[in-house]
Formats: C-alpha cells, sequence, structure tokens
C-alpha cells in the first residue's frame, strides 16, 4: 500500500482542525437545528414550527412551502390556497439569494445519510464502478413534472424517498427506516455519491435555482492553488470546481457558477491556501471592470 | 477537462447521441412506467380510512395534497395522522381511522383551516356540511337493535341524532308483541365521522363508515318510480285512476298510501270510548262522553 494522505490534512496543518472544518460544523447545525426544531413539538409540545418540508407554517404567522412541490400541484391542476403560493414564493426568493442547492446542503436531512456514505467510503477505500449519467436527475425532474401532468396526482411523492425522512422523522417512519439503509448502501457500494448528485429531482429543481442564485462560492486566490487536489476529492459535485479555478488562462471568471455546486463549503475549509471563499454571483463582473479600468 | 467535454458534446456523432441519451431517457422511462403501475395501487385507499372533512374528491386529493401534515397538527383531538411507509393509505397522505378515534366535528375546523394546497376545501365552512363518508349497517345480523334489544347507542352518539341516523320502529317476529328501533343512516345528513363506529358497543362494529362509493347504490339511470312520476305529472299516465271503494261500515274509511283504517267522530257512539282513561274518569259510565 502506497502512502496514503488523509484528506485535509495540510489544510488541518496550515489552519487547525476548527478552521478547516468550519463550514461543515455550522451545515451540520444547520440541518440538524432544522430538523430539531420541527421535533420541539411533536417531542415536546413547543411549537415554533408546524408541518415538514413540504409546507410549514412558523410561529403561527410564515408559511413556507417547497416551490418543486407546489409547481407539481399546480401541473396537477389543482388550485392552491394563497398561503401555499406565499409560501412558495418567500422559499424561491430565499433560494435564490443564498443559492439554489443550499437547501440539498444545509437543510435536507437525506444529505446526513449521503455524506455518510461517502465518509464511509472514503474511510474505508470502497470504489463502487456503478455510474449514472450527471443529467439523469434533470430527466427524472421531467420525468416527475410530466407524471404530474399527466395522471393528475402527486406520483412522485408515493416514492419520494426525500419527502420520506424527513417526515418519517418527524410524523412517523414506518418502514421508511429501510428507505434510510436503502439510499445509504445505495451510495455507499453500488455508485458514488449517486442519489444527491446524479438522481434527486428536488437537487435538480434547486440546481436550475443555483444557475441564477445569488451567493456562489468563489476561488477568488485561485493564483495561490497548488493543485493538491484535496477540493474535487471532499466535493460532492466536483465538476463545478475546474471552470472557476482553472479559468484564468480561458479569462473564465473565478466564480463557482455552476448550479449543481451546493454550497457546502468543504472547499473552504479543505483548502490550505485559502482559495475558495463565500461570494455574490457578480463579484465576477466587477472583478472584470475593475481589471479593465486598471 | 471541461473543454474536451464541451467539445465532446458538441460534436456528438449519431452513435454517441444514441446510447448517451436514449439511455439515459429509456432509463428514466422504465422508471416511469415502473411508478406508474405501482402507482395504480399505492393510490388506492382502504375501505376503512377516512380522509379529514372537507376532503376533495380522492383522485384530485392526491394531486392537490402535498403531505405536510398541518391538518394532523392543528386537530386539537389528534386523530389525523399521516401515512406511513408500509401503511395501505397512499404514503404521507392524513387519515383517520373511526374505530380507533373518529372526528369530533370541531365547529371551527382547525384542520382545513390549516390546509394550504386546498386539498381540504376551505369552501367548507359548516362541519355539518362535511362528507367523509358515509355510515352503514353493514352487519344487520349482529346488530343489538335488530336482535330485538334496545341498544340505540350509535344513534345516541350521533352529533346530528334523528337527522343522520334514526330509529325505525319495526315489528319483532321473534317475540310477536315487542317493537324493534333499528338504527337507519340517512345520506342527506351523515357526514361520516364516525362516532357510530367508534361506539358501537360489540367487538366489531355493526355500524361502519365507508368511502361514499362502497356506502351509497345508485339507481340506474332509466329507472323511475311510479308514485313519484305520477305527483310530478299531476296524475296517473297510464289508464286515470279510480277512486277506489272500501266496503266499510258506515262511519269509517280507509286511507289508501296513509293513516290506513280511520273511525270517524260521529262513530263514538260505540259503548266504550276509545280512551279507557275517560271511561274510569266518569265513573266507568258507558258512553258518557264530556
Amino acid at each position: 500500500m502506497t502512502t496514503h494522505v488523509v484528506l485535509g490534512s495540510d489544510a488541518i496543518k496550515t489552519k487547525g482542525w476548527f478552521k478547516s472544518h468550519q463550514w461543515l460544523l455550522l451545515r451540520r447545525s444547520s440541518q440538524l437545528i432544522i430538523l430539531g426544531v420541527f421535533l420541539l413539538g411533536p417531542l415536546l409540545n413547543i411549537w415554533i414550527v408546524k408541518g415538514n418540508l413540504a409546507s410549514s407554517l412558523t410561529l403561527e404567522t410564515l408559511p413556507l412551502t417547497d416551490p418543486y412541490l407546489l409547481l407539481q400541484v399546480l401541473l396537477t391542476g389543482q388550485a392552491p390556497e394563497t398561503t401555499a403560493l406565499i409560501g412558495a414564493a418567500i422559499v424561491l426568493v430565499f433560494y435564490l439569494l443564498v443559492g439554489g442547492r443550499v437547501y440539498c446542503s444545509w437543510v435536507c436531512p437525506t444529505n446526513l445519510i449521503t455524506d455518510a456514505a461517502a465518509y464511509v467510503q472514503r474511510k474505508l477505500g470502497i470504489k463502487p464502478k456503478a455510474r449514472f449519467p450527471r443529467n439523469s436527475r434533470y430527466w427524472i425532474l421531467a420525468l416527475t413534472l410530466v407524471l404530474a401532468l399527466a395522471s393528475g396526482t402527486l406520483m412522485w411523492e408515493l416514492v419520494n424517498p426525500v419527502s420520506l425522512v424527513f417526515r418519517g422523522i418527524v410524523f412517523g417512519l414506518g418502514m421508511g427506516w429501510a428507505v434510510i439503509v436503502a439510499i445509504f448502501l445505495f451510495d455507499l457500494f453500488i455508485s458514488h455519491r449517486a442519489w444527491c448528485g446524479r438522481l434527486c429531482p428536488i437537487g435538480a429543481f434547486y440546481g436550475l435555482i443555483g444557475h441564477v442564485g445569488l451567493t456562489r462560492i468563489v476561488a477568488d486566490k485561485r493564483d495561490q492553488c497548488n493543485d493538491c487536489m484535496d477540493c474535487y476529492d471532499v466535493c460532492p459535485e466536483p465538476q463545478v470546481i475546474s471552470p472557476a479555478l482553472k479559468g484564468a488562462e480561458k479569462n473564465v471568471g473565478p466564480v463557482i457558477k455552476d448550479g449543481a455546486c451546493t454550497n457546502c463549503g468543504r472547499c473552504i475549509d479543505i483548502c490550505a491556501q485559502d482559495v475558495f471563499h463565500f461570494g455574490l454571483r457578480f463579484q465576477q463582473k466587477l472583478n472584470n471592470e475593475l481589471k479593465s479600468v486598471q | 477537462m471541461s473543454k474536451d467535454g464541451v467539445t465532446k458534446s458538441k460534436s456528438l456523432t449519431r452513435r454517441q447521441f444514441l446510447s448517451k441519451v436514449g439511455g439515459t431517457a429509456c432509463g428514466v422511462a422504465l422508471m416511469g412506467t415502473g411508478l406508474a403501475i405501482y402507482s395504480r395501487q399505492a393510490s388506492s385507499m382502504p375501505a376503512l380510512a377516512i380522509r379529514p372533512p372537507g376532503a376533495i374528491d380522492e383522485d384530485k386529493f392526491q394531486g392537490a395534497c402535498i403531505r405536510c401534515g398541518l391538518c394532523v397538527r392543528d386537530c386539537p383531538f389528534d386523530i389525523l395522522r399521516l401515512s406511513e411507509l408500509g401503511e395501505e393509505v397512499p404514503l404521507g397522505t392524513p387519515y383517520f381511522v373511526a374505530r380507533e378515534a373518529p372526528c369530533e366535528m370541531c365547529e371551527d375546523i382547525p384542520c382545513v383551516k390549516a390546509c394550504p394546497t386546498g386539498a381540504l376545501d376551505h369552501s367548507l365552512e359548516d362541519i355539518d356540511d362535511a362528507r367523509m363518508g358515509l355510515a352503514a349497517v353493514i352487519d344487520q345480523e349482529n346488530c343489538l337493535a335488530f336482535r330485538g334489544l334496545r341498544c340505540e347507542v350509535c344513534f345516541n352518539v350521533c352529533p346530528l341524532r334523528s337527522k343522520a341516523i334514526s330509529l325505525d320502529l319495526k315489528h319483532n317476529p321473534r317475540s310477536g308483541k315487542h317493537a324493534m328501533f333499528v338504527p337507519v343512516v340517512h345520506s342527506d345528513a351523515c357526514t361520516g365521522c364516525g362516532k357510530c363506529e367508534r361506539a358501537c358497543v360489540l367487538e366489531e362494529a355493526a355500524i361502519k363508515v365507508f368511502p361514499y362509493h362502497l356506502a351509497l347504490g345508485q339507481l340506474g339511470e332509466h329507472y323511475r318510480f311510479g308514485w313519484k312520476e305520477k305527483q310530478k305529472a299531476g296524475g296517473s299516465l297510464v289508464t286515470p285512476d279510480q277512486e277506489h271503494r272500501y266496503n266499510l261500515p258506515e262511519g269509517m274509511r280507509y286511507e289508501y298510501e296513509g293513516e290506513g283504517l280511520i273511525m270517524e267522530e260521529s262513530a263514538s257512539d260505540a259503548p266504550f270510548g276509545s280512551d279507557p282513561l275517560e271511561t274510569l274518569k266518569h265513573g266507568g259510565q258507558l258512553g258518557k262522553k264530556e
């Protein structure tokens, strides 16, 4: 066996463990706090928020509705109440500001399962062979919308494992634990990061929002990159990095524009050279303008 | 690396296109077909699961309900729940089982108000107009009332007592001299709340709430009732009615489709008054009245 360098050891050496895990810790806190707030009601009878990620009511005033689900409802021909429309609009605007797939990495509990699978995979050196095409999720997204339109029912919700996991934890899981195990094993042994990265239509939907989302990760110090490849290894969607990180000679800006980027911030954590930072989409333009002025 | 990818995808040969795009498309289409077949059974409601009040038609409901559970949370009696994986009810949708806990028919209908998508129809303002299902005395062999016993529990717990469930008087052929008070459900008033099913004293309820298509029969389109048609037309539609003459003693007449045999007042020169108390009050004197 060749000497195996632990992923992120450079960053830990230069920045310390905490600094090189800060976004991960924040992200896990976000996921667990959201789940926890939803559980406060049923477990402790403290009703800050009711419902689940499909639609919820916070403090009896703030409605939030999953825009992807509401889109399916509209396609079935049903007219939702205004609260659902307002709730979906709020969620849409929020993700337009923070970047679409922030839902995937900061909110969705399924991410805990698939990240766990990726972690175990890395630790045990498991390398599954199966690969789904990256655009499968967009096909599945289209399929779910077509099925809603054609059948007049939310057919995808009969099998959607993502809504099942969150709803299951908050309302009662039934045999849903088997789905959790299945997603874990699927990602671990059958195909690397396949569920969140290649198949999930919710990720595809928020990815489309991400294409125009405001908050983006920027490789603003890409000239410091020492090609250690740690960011590629840790990134759940590594194909999004290259255009920004290696775009200098092609005159491509440093902003990661690809909607598939989940804004998880692991690249920021893992980089010993401090290449990546959170920034805004039009930062690139500003920088270019600055350059042209100079 | 990405540049390679871009140039490759721009100059896809027909073969590459077929194997790449075609493969994904067919895979997803297969998945869709499987899902559509599975949904045929996965979206059917079992007979004893009841939707919350105001639920729109079942096929539309499954297009409108986003499984958020806000109705479940706002039910003050905690009778609603979301279907879990492995249950027979379509995954994630709200329902209750009357025998376990029936709808308490809140006047302000909080579950309907909570629904963000209109799967529970917000135009339902009076809970008495709810039609969650229809109760039916499904077992007339074991129902105590049909055995001639005075049970009447379903009648008494009914929130629309004597409108949704009435007691019909029947002759008890077993004893020959007793009455039976049998529960009869009326579809024009029954909300399907399920309180009768919950309260039925039998081990297995004799009265149960079913979805409308299971509980209610339907006449053939061509079917007509003679007496209704007659009423509509204002007279007989076939041969003109001849007044029926009964050969009765004087002072008596017979009302067809009515009270039956009627003894008119003038016939009270009979030796006994019709009310025995009257006779006693007058010192037992026969035939003396007022």
